[in-house]
Parts: C-alpha cells; sequence; structure tokens
C-alpha cells in the first residue's frame, strides 16, 4: 500500500461519516458533543495532508490550529449548556432540550 | 514517498482511529465513549506526526486529551447516573436503515472519489538528499516550531488574538449558562429570610426590610 494525499483523504471522509452518523443517531447530548469534535477532528486531519501535499506554505496547518481554539470554545460552552439543560430537565436527551416550544 | 515506518505508524494509527471513532459513537455509557475519544485523539495525533506536523501533534494531544476530553469526564462525573441513556431508541428499522445508508452512501462516495487521487507527497522543500535533519534554518522545519509559529505570528496575528478574545467570551459565557443560583442568591430574593437571628435578641440591629420584628 502507497500512502498518498488520496489515502489520507479517504480516511477524513470516513472520520466524518462516522461523526456524522453518530450526531444524527444519538439522542444524547454528550455522545452528539463527542461525534461533533470527531468530525472536527476529520476535517483537521483534511487539512493538514492538503498542507502536506503543498509544503510551500503552512496554511493548512494554521487553519487546523485555528480550528482546535474553536473546537475546545465549543466545547467548553456545549457543555456548559448541557450542565444547564440537564438542571432543568433532569435528562440529557435532546428530545427533551425543548424550553423554547411554545 | 513515505518512509516504511510512517507507512506502518499510518495503517496503525488509522485502523485504530476508526474503530476508537466507531466506539464511540455505538457505546451505551457515556464514560466508555469518552476513553474511546481519547483513543481516537492520541492516534490522530499519530496521523499528524506521518504528516510532518510534529507541532500540531502536541498540540492536539494537549488540547484534546489534556482539556477537552478532560472536561467531557467531568461532566460525566457531575452528571452522574443521569448521563446514562434512560429510554431506548424509539425509531423503526426502515428510519435506522434510511439514515445509514444515506450517511454511508456520501461518505462512501466522497471517499471514493478523492482516494482515486492518488498523488503522492512530495518532498519537503529545501532539503538536499540525506541533508534534513542537520541542516537549520528552513530546511527540515515544515511543521515544526519554528515554521509554524512564523506562519501564525507573522501571516495570521490578528486571527490569533482574535482566538484569544474568542476563548475569553467562551469562558464568561461557559460560566454565565452553567452557573446556577447560590444558597445565597436565593434566600437574597426573600428578605424574611436573610437573618435568621430573632430581632429582639440584638439591639444594635437595623430591619432591612422595615417591618417591626415579630414578638
Amino acid at each position: 500500500m502507497v500512502t498518498g494525499l488520496g489515502t489520507y483523504l479517504t480516511l477524513s471522509a470516513v472520520l466524518f461519516g462516522i461523526g456524522a452518523a453518530g450526531f444524527l443517531a444519538r439522542r444524547n447530548l454528550l455522545l452528539q458533543l463527542m461525534s461533533i469534535e470527531i468530525m472536527l477532528n476529520s476535517v483537521n486531519l483534511a487539512l493538514v495532508a492538503i498542507n502536506r501535499a503543498h509544503p510551500d506554505s503552512h496554511a493548512g496547518q494554521v487553519f487546523a490550529f485555528f480550528v482546535i481554539a474553536v473546537a475546545a470554545a465549543e466545547a467548553s460552552v456545549g457543555l456548559a449548556i448541557l450542565i444547564s439543560v440537564f438542571r432543568l430537565k433532569k435528562s440529557v436527551e435532546s428530545d427533551r432540550a425543548d424550553l423554547l416550544k411554545g | 514517498m513515505m518512509s516504511f515506518g510512517g507507512q506502518l505508524l499510518f495503517a496503525i494509527a488509522g485502523m485504530v482511529a476508526v474503530l476508537a471513532a466507531v466506539l464511540t459513537v455505538t457505546q451505551k455509557s457515556p464514560l466508555r465513549a469518552a476513553v474511546a475519544l481519547l483513543v481516537h485523539v492520541v492516534s490522530l495525533a499519530g496521523l499528524y506526526l506521518t504528516l510532518h506536523a510534529h507541532l500540531l501533534a502536541a498540540i492536539q494531544l494537549l488540547v484534546y486529551a489534556g482539556a477537552v476530553v478532560v472536561l467531557f469526564v467531568f461532566v460525566i462525573m457531575l452528571i452522574g447516573p443521569g448521563a446514562l441513556d434512560v429510554k431506548p431508541d424509539q425509531r423503526g428499522l426502515m428510519v435506522k436503515l434510511f439514515g445509514g445508508a444515506t450517511v454511508l452512501m456520501i461518505a462512501g462516495t466522497i471517499a471514493a472519489q478523492i482516494g482515486q487521487a492518488a498523488a503522492l507527497f512530495p518532498a519537503l522543500p529545501g532539503c538536499p538528499e540525506g541533508e534534513a535533519m542537520t541542516q537549520a534554518g528552513e530546511c527540515g522545519q515544515f511543521g515544526g516550531v519554528d515554521a509554524l509559529s512564523n506562519a501564525i505570528y507573522v501571516g495570521a496575528a490578528i486571527p490569533f488574538e482574535l482566538v484569544s478574545v474568542l476563548l475569553l467570551v467562551a469562558i464568561v459565557g461557559a460560566i454565565a449558562v452553567a452557573r446556577g443560583h447560590t444558597d445565597a442568591e436565593k434566600k437574597a430574593k426573600d428578605p424574611r429570610e436573610l437573618d435568621p437571628r430573632p430581632r429582639s435578641a440584638d439591639p444594635n440591629a437595623t430591619d432591612p426590610s422595615g417591618m417591626t420584628p415579630a414578638e
């Protein structure tokens, strides 16, 4: 097996598909947040692999760096919302987070 | 062209990453899912190493394995047994099959298309044969601390500062959202509960509510 850009992008697409399937299939907010992390990580892998294919600049790695920072902020705020929802509903199911429903 | 060690690391880390991602998504217990996510993150750091992104591999380990997964575990600890799925999945078999087939089809199509791009990685720039480790400066620095920090601080200084503002806002927002009312604040809404002592026992006490003390 010869690993090239296509191999890494294929792996990235597979990981993104797993994350997307998990986000859509699970009804546990914790698991959904973890699926979002998997999807963000797969995009990071694609960015770094494409940067490796064009090694004259570091744009892809800089992008991945910023994605990591934004993902950390997203995880903290998402978990804070989860705690708040759990305090109101005593449940972490995303179906029960219907506080804005009239 | 990657070395044999790089290809071996790619094969192992890639398989572990896929397996750990599947486990993360399918586990019933959130704590087991968090541990699987940890394995996934560590194997992705290994994949970054095969791509000469050494600094990003370290950042990945620090931020994800060190902070995000620990944050997940802390929240699971705070929530306790309520973090488990209470009711089983209520959707029908057809919906599950259709959803799974759709995701599999989209991801499979993308993977099959881009997998045909069999472009090999070019050699790293500025490095003569066999001098990648010895020469300083630009050569052999792809993905290293010098080159990547130069790219961030020179090419993307303002976005970098904006990221710090974003993280500050995220911290303040997370505290504001997750923090409930303390006991003191709950009592402060009811002025009669401010001072549990009988007022007649303290002649110097001023009555904040203006009510006459009960005899």
